[in-house]
């Protein structure tokens, strides 16, 4: 009888059917005679067991939403594109329509919106130096800044609304001076009002627009000669709660 | 060409039960199949037609598993400023308590677990084991053996 030499590696095989029909035959009558490598593959195979015991269940358990195969996945890439060529064709038709309705006058509008979002932002994180003139000089910051944009302007009481007047500074604006009125409530949240003269051509009353530029909200609206632009980063309730007052007690 | 998610579908319940076994996490392991099955989607015009589909989206799953485990350990690296080598040890994890067999597994090296598992739960044969985790045959073997102490 030959002395078949059996390694660990063996009897794993031997097990998982890996060995050819004639080892295993071999490994088969050496364990017979071998009790305690008998005893090795019972083991093994009760490793096994124990693993499709432990984990069979999650066979049948039902798939999440996010592991269902969206059906025609392979085709998303190709229907994602279409989609883009629609939307552009239709954006360019729609567009060119619009912009030939409105003209110039909306996109300008939402231009300056955006630019009092912008100084909100510079100006509104400043520690030292917020504001040019500050509030304890309220009626030589009216004068200046009424004087350099040409116009009176009025600065409004929010106290009502839980805002005191910080002050105020002259900004550059796309065709000349604007100014910038800050507030701030007691927490140190800050709102600033933004001022400018309207262009000729766009006189008028608007009701409030909505704008948002980077988490800063813009209630802006035109009120004949004047421009006005409230921003904040506050709830868009809130703005609007305070934005209402400023119209009040501009238009008593 | 037959439309991949058919084909990929019918093999979803059994990556989940790799995956399972593999990271010992509900959230992880369905993580770990989300991921296999993205790329395995995106990638599908690689796939070889005829070629074992099971043993492509284990060896997609085994990849991106071992990355996570790298990445993992190169953190631990940089956070603790010393070798994190210890996952990559072999140890000798006590399996006559196989009443927590999760708990064994999760004792072993990753390199010898993920071969338990695809030879003892998912029955690859030692020759696709092989294949899927990149190493010879003769290594599946060694690592085989080399698992349970209760055969030491």
């Amino acid at each position: 009888m030959s002395r078949p030499v059996i390694t660990d590696a063996e009897l794993h095989a031997y097990v998982d059917g890996a060995l050819p029909a004639a080892r295993a035959a071999e490994v088969a009558a050496h364990l017979a005679d071998y009790p305690d490598k008998a005893a090795r593959v019972a083991a093994y195979r009760e490793h096994a067991t124990a693993l499709h015991r432990e984990f069979d269940a999650v066979l049948d358990e039902p798939l999440p939403r996010r592991l269902e195969v969206p059906r025609w996945y392979w085709a998303r890439p190709l229907l994602r594109y279409a989609a883009v060529v629609v939307w552009l064709t239709l954006g360019g038709v729609a567009g060119w329509q619009l912009h030939a309705y409105t003209a110039d006058k909306q996109i300008e509008t939402s231009t300056w919106a955006r630019r009092a979002a912008i100084a909100h932002a510079v100006y509104s994180p400043e520690v030292r130096h917020p504001v040019e003139v500050g509030a304890d000089q309220e009626a030589h910051l009216v004068s200046w800044l009424s004087k350099r944009l040409g116009a009176p302007l009025k600065v409004p009481y929010l106290g009502d609304q839980g805002y005191q007047l910080v002050g105020g500074r002259l900004l550059p604006g796309e065709r000349g001076p604007v100014a910038q009125f800050m507030y701030q409530d007691g927490k140190g949240q800050r709102l600033t009002l933004y001022v400018r003269v309207n262009p000729d051509q766009e006189g008028g009353e608007t009701a409030f627009r909505f704008a948002q530029e980077r988490g800063v909200g813009v209630f802006y609206w035109l009120d004949r000669k004047l421009g006005y632009a409230l921003s904040g980063e506050v709830e868009k309730a809130e703005l609007l709660r305070v934005a209402t007052a400023v119209y009040r007690q501009l238009n008593p | 060409m037959s439309n991949p998610d058919g084909l990929i579908e019918q093999h979803i319940p059994r990556l989940r039960r790799y995956a399972r076994a593999l990271t010992g996490d509900r959230a992880a392991a369905d993580d770990l199949v989300q991921d296999t099955l993205e790329r395995a989607l995106s990638r599908f015009h690689l796939w070889r037609q005829g070629s074992d589909l099971r043993a492509w989206l284990f060896t997609i799953m085994h990849n991106l598993y071992v990355n996570q485990i790298r990445s993992r350990i190169r953190h631990q690296h940089e956070a603790l400023d010393e070798p994190a080598t210890d996952a990559l040890q072999y140890r000798e994890p006590d399996w006559s308590e196989l009443r927590d067999i999760g708990d064994a597994l999760a004792r072993l090296p990753v390199e010898q677990r993920t071969v338990v598992l695809l030879v003892g739960l998912e029955q690859f044969t030692y020759d696709e084991a092989a294949r899927v985790l990149d190493v010879p045959i003769g290594t599946v073997m060694s690592r085989l053996s080399r698992a349970p102490s209760a055969c030491a």
